[in-house]
């Protein structure tokens, strides 16, 4: 059984998802972080592959994107680094990135390398619902991944019920019409939103993610939706001094005391 | 026509809208919306009206009599140099800010390289009373200052991009990340036929005034039905793709776009997608781009900041694959010469892009007797610090 499916079956609620960039700060930190993370009690851990242009992501996570590809990284040495992890890590694992790298890859090896390592799911943020139904839906069937779509204020009802059927594992709310980014709070229209999609009563869990930066922005969250994403506030700890473990610990204390 | 974009909107293999669901809203409402506001009488009354009296349309074609006498053919030049603002753009950014305002927006972004685009978007802008934000690579702004000035005195804002390399490739990015912050008010007008599914059909036929008015050009001052080949430099593709468009599906009329091979095609330091490039992703559509093994997009380099785009129109991709235009490119060296050679024998400095196809004129084999038109995207006035330094080093 897919770990994403196992974990929404147990864990209805408060789910805790982080997002890391692959090779940030060093090249070879990337197992180290993931460790760090579920050994502090992380839900589930969206890895970050970078690219040169992440176009859905705000002024932080493009630095972070940066640096990683300035220390070398890329789709396959991700793939080798990941080789063991499973040894080690329990959590579901995914892998977020945009679909340039992928396609390049070839998204049928892409797959089979992913599901190989032990991941559970893709978030790719410019791959439309049509193409991958198109093209693509096979390989990740094949292999068990599943597809990881994202909804925004914007996305009509319609286009949910959509997301809601071709989509596996959960539903990725964005949580504003913005990039990804700390942000202060959430605004009277964004808990609007959570409560319209709640009401909504979809069939898959949904994950409300994009300025969760503090622990009550997660507390929030986690009130209209199965729980929360959290990237850019954790890789800007990240970028602080001090161990990998100290970093980690007192952000994911933070969030969750 | 065989060669516009499908339902899907697809050039074949090429194109698609590879966009985040946050702006899926938008681009839905814009692919729904304007084939029916371009067939619109009001709309296309209110386009031909500016585009006669604002723009200066028609611009003439000019036949370049000693230009024609040196390489031993009929060569017209399509003057869109003479345009307002001084090159075509103008004429995608009075359609597009007419289309924005009929969807009802009242916030207008744009991204530029050289500064043309960017200055058209920041006009049309002034004449309808909109907020206009112009998303510029800090290495453009410093480079194009005349252009960021103009932009400035004409009310809009300009935001120097930080990321990345600093050029036109950032300000995309950046552009786009603008409008999935603000999807309600904002239209992206972008400049050229890039982008996802409709903006390279909606440029494209925004463009395409140019060709419609070489068709009759060309009809009333030689006689021929048609031009026996039409000539324009290709960055994204914009003004190439205006001069192609009506005369696609006439395979008589022989199509020749020039890309810019930078310091060469052998080099790392070239803009020359479609010899140098892969198919892939890059701002929203799938068509050659030129990116390395790992699929991370490359830095392109060309002497003109226009043409200095690692991608390339997904229909020039598709014109290319099937060979119903040729393309080619050619040298910063090759393209200096030309805008001198064009400067000497006409006296026209051309934009440092449009040098790039009047190069090619010394290097293709054509009769005679036949009639050519070289597109004149744009006039040279934002360059002269380029070209003074050219002939200063060449004088040395």
């Amino acid at each position: 059984m897919n770990r994403i499916d196992k974990l929404f079956e147990t864990k209805k609620s408060a789910i805790l998802s982080v997002y890391l960039t692959a090779g940030f700060p060093e090249l070879e930190d990337t197992c180290h972080v993931i460790r760090e993370l579920a050994d502090k009690g992380v839900d589930m851990i969206e890895i970050g592959m970078p690219f040169s242009d992440p176009l859905a992501d705000g002024p932080l996570l493009q630095v972070c994107n940066q640096q990683a590809l300035n220390n070398g990284m890329n789709v396959s040495l991700l793939f080798d680094q990941l080789r063991s992890i499973r040894e080690t890590v329990d959590i579901p694992l995914l892998l977020m990135g945009y679909l340039n790298p992928v396609l390049n890859y070839g998204m049928d090896n892409f797959c089979r390398e992913a599901a190989d390592v032990g991941m559970d799911g893709v978030i790719l943020p410019d791959l439309p619902v049509r193409e991958y139904t198109g093209q693509f839906q096979k390989f990740f069937q094949h292999h068990g991944l599943h597809m990881i779509f994202l909804i925004s204020p914007q996305t009509s009802v319609e286009r949910i019920r959509q997301i809601e059927t071709l989509g596996s594992g959960f539903i990725y709310m964005v949580s504003s019409a913005s990039t990804t980014g700390v942000k202060n709070g959430f605004q009277p229209e964004q808990i609007s939103y959570f409560r319209r999609i709640k009401e909504m009563d979809l069939n898959l869990p949904q994950l409300i993610g994009f300025g969760i930066s503090t622990q009550e922005t997660y507390r929030q969250a986690c009130k209209y939706a199965n729980g929360a994403i959290i990237g850019s506030a954790f890789m800007k700890h990240l970028m602080d001094e001090g161990s990998i473990s100290k970093k980690v610990s007192t952000f994911i204390n933070q969030i969750r005391p | 026509m065989q060669y516009d974009v499908n339902q899907d909107g697809y050039y074949g293999d090429f194109g698609g809208a590879f966009i985040p669901e946050m702006l899926y809203a938008n681009v839905e409402e814009l692919r729904l919306r304007y084939m029916g506001i371009l067939k619109d009488d009001g709309f296309k009354n209110d386009f031909k009206q500016l585009l006669r009296d604002y723009v200066g349309r028609p611009t003439p074609l000019f036949h370049a009599s000693r230009l024609s006498d040196k390489y031993g053919r009929q060569v017209f030049l399509k003057r869109e140099d003479l345009s307002h603002t001084g090159a075509h753009k103008i004429n995608n950014t009075v359609g597009q800010i007419l289309i924005a305002k009929r969807l009802g927006k009242r916030r207008i972004i744009a991204e530029t390289g050289a500064g043309q685009h960017g200055v058209a978007t920041a006009t049309v802008c002034a004449l309808m009373g909109l907020e206009c934000i112009v998303y510029m690579g800090d290495t453009d702004v410093k480079r194009q200052q005349p252009n960021v000035l103009k932009m400035k005195m004409l009310g809009a804002s300009v935001v120097t991009v930080e990321s990345g390399n600093k050029t036109l490739k950032d300000a995309t990015n950046e552009a786009i990340r603008d409008w999935i912050n603000h999807p309600e008010d904002t239209h992206y007008i972008i400049g050229s036929v890039v982008g996802p599914h409709p903006y390279p059909d909606l440029v494209t036929r925004l463009q395409a005034v140019i060709g419609e008015e070489i068709s009759w050009q060309i009809r009333e001052q030689t006689g021929k039905d048609v031009p026996d080949c039409i000539i324009a430099c290709v960055g994204g593709g914009s003004n190439a793709m205006g001069a192609f468009y009506p005369f696609l599906d006439n395979e008589s009329v022989r199509m020749i776009g020039v890309e810019a091979a930078g310091k060469g095609i052998d080099t790392d330091e070239t803009a020359a997608t479609l010899a140098c490039g892969r198919p892939g992703i890059i701002h929203g559509s799938k068509t050659m781009l030129m990116q390395d093994d790992d699929g991370q997009i490359i830095e392109p380099y060309s002497i003109s900041a226009g043409l200095d785009y690692p991608g390339i129109g997904p229909v020039h991709s598709y014109l290319h694959i099937t060979g119903r235009v040729e393309y080619y490119s050619v040298t910063d060296e090759q393209a200096l010469e030309a805008a001198l050679e064009l400067t000497r024998l006409e006296g026209i400095i051309p934009a440092m892009e449009t040098a790039h196809a009047l190069a090619i004129l010394g290097k293709i084999e054509t009769g005679p007797d036949d009639v050519l038109v070289v597109n004149l995207s744009g006039r040279g006035d934002k360059d002269m610090e380029t070209y003074i330094k050219a002939f200063e080093n060449e004088q040395d």
